[in-house]
């Protein structure tokens, strides 16, 4: 027994461990499957594994009109359907030049942003929710109730939509739309200050958060991060005003930016805030919007038939993940040749193993949180 | 810039890459390169003072279609031929600018060097483009199956010619 105790600690043989988190852990978000790589509690490496939940969108498409891919789509970050067939209808009108009415324009964005706020409530909700925190998630899934509520009103459907097709919409908004927006605007805007003293100075989620994973601008660059990731680290970079499509142009709103509030710039705690900022700037957009939305027909642009040139395009916008792209390749026949997405998680995701490194095993969870993927658009 | 003026500016200052052209077909322009010299392209794109692409934002894999169709005996088509493409999407977060490359590889030996030691998002991005298409990325760190099983035998779904497997691991697949 003596001989143990007086052993010095140089001696003890020592390995690297690999450990699976996933695929059916509750922090992972979806089916992942992260192998860790593990120096007694510090990590190594992490290692994603994806594929869980592939479903051959990209196949399924050549087989389908543009018309029909928009259900598919709605389907991949299925907290953020809107933002998905937004992309989507952009691309396609893009590609076959299709005027869409002003009308259309705003109404998509209005969607578009009360879809942003839907899907930052549920990041900010979930993330407390990893961190240990349970209060936050009810307030934050009240709220969002009452968004997919003022969707139901308009189209039927609360998560997938089908909504916004290429060349318009399939249904207009309703008469109380405008007044029953307000009225959720109006109730929902103390609510941010209300999660800020919830859960934003917690000291302990500060504890949890601040100066974990830090992802300096030249790394989050050059591992191709965009969306609120991208601003976390500090630069300005956001598709609505750098890249502007549809009507983003006409509103005024701020670009929230990581400045490290609690810490180093971009690390956790500030890709968390990032999006409560984001909120309210959503909201700003929306102001604007419901006032201005001018008469008109929602359906007259949608063509009978779609008529597209051979060629390849690549559209994209701001979905609340990140930059959501499409690239399709045309062979003027009414089936795309190849659709490929640019699915922002999936881009996200291989930033893991970086940000990881030289922490705890119980900041994995607090990294994977912070960075927002959800798992239907990663594997498609 | 513009694309053609990224383009004039390539082929003033870098005289081994003046014989580029744009891709005839496209409504987005692309400009065309060999898989040979893809990285001398890459790397001037990426490292210009003028140019910097500093931001890959996608890679996508195309199967062109443009080969010999073969049908055989039970139904189905074999291409024989013809080309398969890769198409990298690149942005200039500094400079505000855009830019297209394509590379057109042959179909029975689709070789591309990979360009992950200058963008590090590229990495899941080949990976893909590999599993799907079945490109063949040379150099890069970890060219394996992401989305497809690791052991998934019955080639890459995304060419026109895939034929779905009756097995998979001794199970009937029912298709």
């Amino acid at each position: 027994m003596s001989e143990f105790l007086t052993l010095p600690p140089q001696k003890i043989k020592t390995e690297e461990m690999v450990l699976n988190m996933g695929p059916q852990h509750p922090s992972t978000h979806g089916v992942l499957r992260l192998e860790l790589v593990l120096e007694g509690e510090v990590i190594v490496d992490v290692k994603p594994h994806v594929g869980y939940l592939h479903r051959c969108f990209e196949k399924h498409c050549e087989a389908l009109t543009y018309q029909q891919i928009v259900p598919y789509v709605d389907r991949m970050d299925y907290l953020a359907a809107m933002g998905n067939e937004m992309g989507w209808a952009i691309a396609c009108e893009r590609l076959m030049g299709i005027e869409v009415p002003q009308r259309v324009e705003y109404i998509r964005v209005i969607m578009a942003e009360l879809q942003r706020i839907a899907s930052h409530l549920v990041a900010v909700g979930t993330y407390g929710l990893d961190i240990g925190a349970f209060t936050p998630f009810l307030y934050c899934f009240r709220d969002r109730e009452k968004i997919l509520n003022l969707f139901e009103i308009t189209c039927g459907a609360r998560l997938l939509y089908n909504y916004m097709w290429p060349g318009g919409l399939s249904h207009d908004i309703p008469p109380e739309f405008s007044r029953l927006t307000k009225e959720f605007l109006s109730e929902f805007k103390p609510v941010v200050k209300e999660l800020n003293n919830l859960l934003s100075y917690n000291k302990i989620f500060i504890e949890r958060t601040a100066n974990v994973g830090v992802l300096p601008v030249e790394a989050a660059i050059n591992y191709g991060m965009t969306g609120p990731n991208l601003r976390a680290s500090g630069l300005k970079w956001d598709l609505r005003r750098d890249d502007p499509y549809s009507v983003y142009d006409k509103f005024d709103f701020d670009i929230p930016v990581g400045q490290g509030w609690h810490g180093k710039v971009g690390d956790c705690w500030d890709r968390y805030y990032v999006r409560l900022l984001e909120i309210e700037q959503s909201i700003r957009i929306i102001e604007q919007a419901i006032d201005q939305i001018p008469e008109g027909d929602v359906a007259s642009a949608i063509p009978k038939r779609y008529k597209p040139p051979v060629g390849h395009i690549y559209a994209r916008i701001e979905n609340p993940r990140g930059e959501l792209g499409y690239f399709i390749v045309s062979n003027g026949s009414q089936q795309p040749a190849r659709v490929k997405v640019r699915p922002p998680s999936f881009i996200s995701l291989g930033v893991m193993g970086e940000l990881c490194k030289g922490h705890l095993v119980a900041d994995v969870v607090a990294v994977l949180g912070s960075i927002d993927i959800v798992l239907g658009e990663v594997d498609r | 810039m513009t694309f053609e003026e990224i383009k004039n500016y390539i082929a003033e200052h870098y005289p081994s890459l003046s014989d580029l052209d744009f891709d005839k077909s496209a409504s987005d322009k692309a400009l065309e390169v060999t898989a040979d010299k893809l990285i001398d392209l890459m790397s001037v794109l990426y490292a210009d003072s003028a140019l910097k692409m500093d931001n890959l934002i996608l890679i996508s894999a195309v199967d062109d279609f443009n080969g010999e169709k073969i049908i055989i005996e039970d139904g189905s088509t074999v291409m024989k031929g013809g080309t398969l493409s890769v198409y990298y999407h690149l942005e200039s977060l500094s400079l505000r600018h855009k830019f297209n490359v394509v590379v057109r590889v042959p179909r029975e030996s689709p070789d591309v060097p990979s360009v992950t030691f200058i963008w590090g998002g590229a990495n899941f991005n080949e990976r893909e483009g590999y599993d799907m298409i079945g490109i063949n990325f040379v150099n890069h760190p970890n060219l394996t199956r992401i989305l497809m099983p690791y052991d998934w035998e019955a080639g890459y779904p995304l060419r026109k010619d895939y034929k779905n497997p009756e097995f998979y691991q001794g199970m009937k697949v029912p298709y």
